[in-house]
């Protein structure tokens, strides 16, 4: 029987760039979108954005949280998170960080080669979204997959393996720093050209609307899209947000704006910066969200997701967000401003988050200090573990290339290459 | 080391019309009783002169040993039906899509419209706008969005509406398609099939008449198959679509009008072996697609003249079937290879290296290679002509090879 498409959304908003969506009606706390209010500054100042939504939106930011003790709208939660989700997003953000951080010492050391591109500064990003998730939503990102990894659950043994090159990595070590996946978390790479992983994420969320529909499962599954503000110049990015707004699926496109490609500014490159308005072009809201701050990214991230889950169809989130360490481990960053690093550096999300946990008594330092040791403590081990593992032997080179293995076709005996010996070996001639 | 001839000015032949044309049968009857069976072979080769492309000719043949097919399935029910190429891909794609609900398409006027070339005619009235995806026109994103389904659990047959327009999504077939099994250790699997036509048409113009085989047979990762007769052509997609490796299937514009009575009960064609279509003594012909029909013109002229041609359709260009081309070396001891790829690169160059690092011994002659010019398809009809091989030449060339 034939299922037809809705029409695209609605578009929103051509006058001003507020709420994007009339405010969702959800159960506590009610929200809308954080409709972007921001307004373009001249470059030269290199600060794109200022904040105008403390006013009309209830979602405030950290810092204006702890700042105003009055709470002016009736509907306006003081405390975003319990405890529990604070410890837990706390340890995320640490995790990330100081697994980072060990990957550059290991570079450096030697333990680990080729592209390593480092995701300092962004946590807040990856926890904001991933934390949300469950374990069969999926989650598609670039090279800057790390952490994306591990807060989708990939033990951080099994990424720093990968990273070692050594069998017991995720990808068994024939994918590397580029390319982490996980099939049990549904982590669906980790792809090494920009843009390339978008229509996968697409297609995973094809997949999701296809059991619902075709093949009449339960299925709530969301698909969550990461990548950065170069990519979002580049044609994919654009056909994607056709078709998914299309065909309405349940996916969500995360822009990590860290204003650099490389050594390429971000206004450098892009006729218009405001990446989220390329949203309600395609016919889905748009949101622009401080990516430095992982409550307020969390906020915006629950709207998508349940929307998204409620076949309402995707979202493109824009992230501002900075990465403190240059592009990958071989850049020298040169090019950043001194200025614009330390304005971004005091805006680091573990210490927002710390702050706001402690202010907030959520959580005292002596809680917080056991994480940071905890979390020291696996990121260490998992560097021995990857060190004691094997590296990969020559029989390993002719697996996984197919997954059937009469790909590799008949031999001029007759017999399916793959029958071999000599194929088990890593030695034979295909 | 190998000769390679390619074509270049031939007598003028009368382009072969596939329109009326009905393929050899494929039944397992004796020379006698097929006889009786008519085969039509259009564009008569004894009138040389005669080049329009839009006249049909038609030249009625008693089937004989000049076109003795090999029999595919062990037996024969003898009823069957008979089906156009472009319906028996249908049918193959229909029964798969029945067989499992995780077979979907996608591609561009693959629903409504039922398909460019008709192949998925009716599939979205009785399978539905989701199963059966009419995509907007962005190769790139939706071979991608096919690659992200099958990872997460479907089975997409991605249509390209011509081959030619996969050079779009050549990102993802060779990153994507062809890599990710490997990169993530063997993690996911990407049982795609990505068909579509390709080949020299009909003065479709450079663009439209392009070869991409020898493009993608350098991807690690992926199978290429060429399907050339309704029986493989359902054999082939049937095979693709259960293979949980990433498939490209090629057919080809001209050969979609071809008839044939194909068996009523189900079968699947081996996506790695060659199909024997003439045995002989005296020379190996290897060719696929649509030169497997030049060939076989040639190879009536050939019988003619007393030479005896074995002919192989390799079928698999991604790997090559080492073991029938093998034999059939140890037999005859000479090779001509004919194909519409380009001379560069293409696969016959593949193979001819092939050949010769596993046969070299058995060769008593270099291979020799038939291809299509270098040279981007003219849209005059004349030099179209020129720029493919030509029955022609492959007598020319065979007479060479046998001196």
């Amino acid at each position: 029987m034939a299922t037809s498409f809705s029409a695209t959304l609605p578009l929103h908003g051509s006058q001003e760039n507020r709420l994007l969506l009339p405010p969702i009606r959800l159960a506590p706390p009610p929200s809308s979108f954080l409709g972007s209010t921001r307004s373009l500054t001249i470059p030269s100042s290199r600060r794109l954005y200022h904040a105008h939504a403390a006013r009309r939106s209830p979602v405030v930011g950290v810092q204006e949280v702890v700042k105003e003790k009055k709470v002016t709208n009736s509907l306006v939660l003081c405390i975003l998170i319990t405890k529990e989700e604070g410890l837990v997003l706390y340890e995320d953000m640490i995790l990330g960080r100081s697994f980072e951080d060990m990957c550059a010492q290991m570079y450096y050391r030697g333990k680990m080669f080729g592209f390593v591109h480092l995701y300092n500064g962004q946590e807040a990003v990856s926890t904001g979204f991933i934390k949300l998730l469950t374990q069969s939503d999926s989650v598609v990102s670039t090279y800057r997959d790390h952490v994306h990894a591990l807060s989708k659950g990939v033990s951080a043994r099994a990424v720093m393996s990968e990273l070692f090159g050594k069998v017991t990595g995720c990808c068994r070590g024939q994918g590397g720093s580029m390319h982490m996946f996980s099939k049990e978390h549904n982590m669906l790479g980790g792809f090494a050209f920009i843009g390339e992983g978008i229509p996968v994420a697409t297609g995973a969320a094809f997949t999701s609307k296809y059991k619902r529909e075709v093949l009449k499962q339960d299925c709530e599954d969301v698909t969550v899209a990461f990548f950065g503000d170069g990519t979002c110049n580049n044609g994919q990015f654009y056909e994607c947000l056709n078709m998914a707004a299309l065909y309405k699926l349940p996916i969500i496109f995360v822009v990590e704006n860290n204003l650099w490609a490389i050594g390429m500014s971000h206004l450098r490159s892009t006729s218009d910066p405001e990446i989220w308005k390329k949203g309600p072009a395609f016919g889905m809201p748009g949101v622009h969200v401080d990516g430095m701050d992982v409550l307020k990214v969390r906020e915006v991230a629950k709207e998508a997701v349940t929307r998204a889950r409620r076949g309402e169809g995707p979202t493109l989130v824009e992230c501002e967000t900075y990465r403190f360490r240059g592009h990958s481990l071989a850049d020298p960053d040169e090019l950043r401003d001194a200025a614009e690093k330390a304005k971004y550096a005091a805006r680091d999300p573990i210490t927002a988050l710390k702050k706001y946990l402690v202010e907030n008594k959520l959580a005292n330092e002596g809680e917080l200090k056991t994480i940071e040791k905890k979390i020291d403590e696996l990121v260490e081990e998992a560097v021995e573990f990857a060190d004691a593992s094997p590296q990969p032997g020559r029989s390993q080179l002719l697996e996984n290339v197919f997954a059937d293995p009469k790909g590799f076709g008949i031999g001029p005996d007759g017999r399916y290459r793959c029958e071999d010996p000599k194929f088990t070996e890593g030695t034979a001639q295909v | 080391m190998a000769a390679r001839i390619h074509g270049g000015a031939a007598t003028a032949l009368s382009t072969f019309n596939p329109k009326k044309l009905v393929a050899p049968s494929r039944t397992n009857l004796p020379a006698a009783a097929r006889s009786s069976k008519r085969c039509i072979v259009a564009g008569g080769g004894s009138d040389a002169s005669k080049k329009s492309l839009s006249v049909r000719h038609s030249q009625k043949l008693i089937a004989n040993a000049a076109v003795a097919t090999k029999a595919e399935t062990s037996a024969t029910t003898g009823t069957g039906h008979e089906l156009l190429l472009f319906e028996a891909l249908q049918e193959g794609l229909e029964e798969e899509m029945d067989r499992d609900p995780h077979v979907c398409v996608m591609g561009e006027d693959v629903g409504h419209y039922g398909g460019s070339y008709k192949v998925t005619k009716g599939l979205a009235d009785k399978f539905g706008d989701l199963r059966v995806l009419d995509t907007p026109i962005c190769e790139n994103a939706f071979t991608g969005m096919g690659i992200g389904a099958a990872m997460t659990g479907l089975r997409p047959v991605i249509e390209g509406m011509n081959m030619g327009f996969l050079l779009l999504a050549f990102n993802q077939i060779s990153n994507n398609c062809g890599m990710l099994h490997y990169t993530s250790g063997g993690q996911f699997t990407i049982p795609v099939v990505i068909r579509g036509p390709g080949g020299v048409g009909r003065q479709l113009g450079a663009e439209h008449s392009q070869r991409l085989e020898s493009y993608f047979q350098s991807i690690p990762g992926i199978q290429m198959v060429a399907c050339s007769t309704p029986y493989n052509a359902k054999g082939l997609m049937k095979a693709a679509i259960r293979s949980e490796n990433p498939v490209i299937l090629f057919e080809h514009v001209l050969l979609y009008n071809l008839k044939e009575k194909i068996p009523d009960e189900e079968y699947i064609c081996n996506l790695e072996e060659a199909e024997m279509v003439r045995p002989g003594e005296h020379i190996t012909i290897l060719t696929y697609s649509r030169m497997r029909y030049h060939v076989m013109q040639a190879a009536k002229t050939l019988v003619n003249k007393g030479y005896d041609p074995e002919v192989i359709d390799i079928r698999s260009l991604k790997p090559f079937d080492l073991y029938t081309i093998g034999n059939s070396v140890k037999k005859t001891h000479r090779v001509l290879i004919v194909e519409e790829c380009m001379r560069t690169g293409g696969i016959g160059a593949s193979l001819t290296a092939a050949i010769n690092e596993n046969f070299h011994d058995y060769l008593d002659a270099p291979v020799m290679c038939l291809s299509s010019q270098d040279v981007p398809t003219p849209y005059a009809g004349t030099l179209e002509e020129w720029t493919v091989v030509q029955p022609a030449q492959i007598v020319t060339a065979v007479e060479q090879l046998c001196q």
